[in-house]
């Protein structure tokens, strides 16, 4: 028998090159474009796909080994934090609030994001780039299983958390974030990579995520901080991937430089809008908070942003429009939407509080210019009318945004006692937009605008209700009837935490003082 | 500009007239920002104008302390932005309000919770 002749061992680039590009064959039965059809009719030209350089080479069989290790670490930790009851370790049972708006906003977009990358990762010509596109992919599908498995402790003993796919689909705020990611799905496949692996993933995650794990850390919530630290990983790739891919279009030609521009204006302002909802969670859902809204806005944006764009700036790329004023926004939105969640109280699955005094104090601190001029005199006076017993809650459905479907509560840039209204005519009809971005994103491509499902007017079309509710019955109570439709636990999932069974329940778990529970 | 794609991009509009009981009216009231934003109503078009004040607007704003103190002779009108005079006596539709129109009220002199615009 002859001796086997030991083979050479492959580099980790050619490799890389065998398990992914030498795996790609040009077609011949077909024409090439018939098998990828939609790579081409957004207007980016690509030449040459062979400079698409993917940073990572990062091959099929070395990805299982990786994340496998990983996740038996992050499983490991999961099943700790439940044996040893650790939803008793976190600050205070306000705390949970912020995941219940995790669970049901963020982890639904991992799972849309799992399927609009597969889309692309069979999409493009290129072998190198449906490579890196399907790693991705699978990351994004880990993500929402690993953030379901890390929140399902807490389901066990708060309210809130039971229905997120449910609520993802139909409840008036997570048509915010679920209108954004449809949107980048069923745009092209450069401005799917474009809106989520640019502007969303290297741009602005940092805001999403650093707020979010560093605030489970302060706030004693091991299990979340676990899956940040086991997906982080995976976001510094995915952020690698995205810069990459916006040098990779504008290096192939300088006619893509204002298709990329635009999609830029657009999603750098779609993602704003998309993280107002995390303003207001750092400035106001954690009982021990870690910076400021405006201050991460400063870190991460700001100065972050300046070196970015410094840094496209000799491929003709500039800062997107909307920058100024997504800056000036960081005095204000945190405080906007929490009043907006405060008074839409009834109609939330999760609960909402007047801030503390010291709380008061903090924000008062943090936001100098702002706060006691413009939204302090709101908090005091609901603070007041509650402790009478007239918690405030409004009764009538806002005007919505028909571009980012978010309440029409955002302000003019410069005076931020004026609601900004924006109007635009299409066939005959009138739509209504929040500021110049919303209204510009609106008018580029109306067509798909039109099709808006917006929350509000859903319901006043009769579309919120479960089937078989008659909404001429007499007695027919149209708020519960939508609640009911939500999957919004009325008495338990919604209204003020004070009060609340997650308030009590907490209390007298942790053996707390009935004042304490009080407070 | 306008939406680029492989095939014909042609889907029906989600908020015509035709799918809501009645038209959607959208109304601000200036400079009270304790409700966060302009409100959505659906409203017969046969509604007379003046019942926005005696009927409609209470059920909305009467919580606020400045509600009881309009004076609703000095109220300015806007609709989409432009001074508007409607005529109390005549209907929605009679003053030419449309389906998704919006309309807002300055009430002269009152602005919000301590001046705040609240």
């Amino acid at each position: 028998m002859d001796t086997p002749v030991q083979k050479k061992k492959l580099s980790l680039k050619e490799r890389y090159a065998a398990m992914t590009r030498g795996l790609a064959w040009d077609t011949t039965y077909q024409p090439m474009d018939k098998v990828f059809p939609y790579d081409k009719y957004e207007g980016i030209k690509i030449h040459d796909w062979d400079k698409w350089e993917d940073p990572f080479r990062l091959t099929m069989d070395a990805y299982w080994k990786y994340q496998g290790e990983k996740e038996k670490k992050l499983y490991a930790v999961i099943e700790a934090f439940a044996q040893n009851n650790g939803q008793l370790g976190v600050t205070d049972a306000r705390y949970i609030n912020a995941l219940k708006i995790f669970l049901t906003g963020v982890t639904p977009l991992e799972y849309y994001a799992y399927r609009g990358f597969a889309h692309v990762g069979r999409q493009f010509t290129g072998a190198g780039a449906r490579v890196a596109c399907q790693m991705q992919s699978i990351d994004e599908l880990r993500h929402n299983q690993t953030e379901t498995h890390a929140l399902s402790h807490y389901n066990k003993y708060f309210n809130g958390l039971h229905s997120p796919k449910h609520m993802f689909d139909r409840v008036w705020y997570l048509s915010v974030p679920k209108s954004f990611f449809e949107d980048a799905y069923t745009g092209g496949p450069f401005e799917f990579l474009t809106a989520v692996s640019f502007s969303f993933e290297y741009v602005l995650t940092n805001l999403l995520f650093v707020p979010f794990m560093s605030g489970a850390a302060h706030n004693g919530d091991m299990s979340t901080v676990t899956f940040g630290f086991s997906a982080q990983s995976d976001e510094s790739r995915h952020m690698t991937l995205g810069i990459e891919c916006i040098k990779f279009m504008l290096e192939q030609d300088p006619a893509n430089v204002p298709i990329v521009q635009g999609w830029i204006d657009k999603w750098f302002w779609r993602g704003y809008r998309l993280l107002t909802i995390v303003a207001m969670m750092q400035d106001y859902m954690l009982p021990k908070r870690v910076m400021s809204w405006r201050e991460s806005w400063e870190m991460y944006v700001e100065d972050n942003g300046e070196s970015l764009f410094k840094d496209l700036a000799r491929y003709g790329i500039r800062k997107p429009k909307g920058w100024i004023q997504a800056c000036e926004g960081k005095d204000h939105i945190s405080h906007q939407a929490w009043a907006t969640f405060y008074q839409y109280g009834g109609a939330a699955a999760f609960q909402t509080w007047v801030p503390e005094k010291e709380e008061l104090a903090w924000l008062s601190e943090k936001y100098p210019e702002t706060f006691d001029k413009y939204y302090r005199p709101r908090w005091e006076h609901w603070g007041e009318q509650a402790a009478q017993g007239k918690r405030f809650y409004n009764m009538t459905l806002p005007m919505l945004c028909t571009t980012c479907q978010v309440p029409m509560l955002f302000t003019e840039e410069g005076d931020p006692t004026k609601i900004a209204y924006r109007e635009s005519d299409y066939l005959g009809n009138k739509y209504h937009t929040c500021s110049d971005h919303c209204k510009e994103i609106f008018d580029n491509e109306p067509e798909k605008y039109v099709q808006s499902w917006l929350p509000v007017n859903q319901i006043y079309q009769g579309n919120c209700f479960k089937e078989g509710v008659d909404p001429t019955a007499e007695g027919f109570d149209p708020l519960m009837a939508v609640l009911d439709y939500y999957n919004v636990k009325v008495g338990r999932d919604n209204f003020d935490f004070e009060g609340s069974e997650d308030q009590k329940n907490f209390a007298a778990w942790r053996g707390d003082s009935a004042e304490g529970s009080q407070k | 500009m306008s939406v680029k794609s492989i095939k014909p991009y042609n889907f029906p509009a989600k908020d015509v007239r035709e799918n809501f009981p009645a038209p959607l009216l959208f109304i601000g009231w200036e400079d009270h920002l304790m409700f966060c934003a302009p409100f959505a109503l659906p409203l017969p078009p046969d509604t007379p104008f003046g019942a926005l004040s005696t009927a409609v607007l209470p059920t909305m704003y009467g919580v606020h302390p400045d509600f009881a103190k309009i004076d609703w002779n000095t109220v300015q009108w806007f609709k989409s932005g432009e001074p508007w005079q409607p005529d109390p006596a005549k209907s929605l539709a009679d003053n030419g309000l449309q389906h998704k129109d919006s309309i807002r009220f300055r009430t002269p002199g009152l602005t919000g919770l301590n001046g705040s615009c609240s």
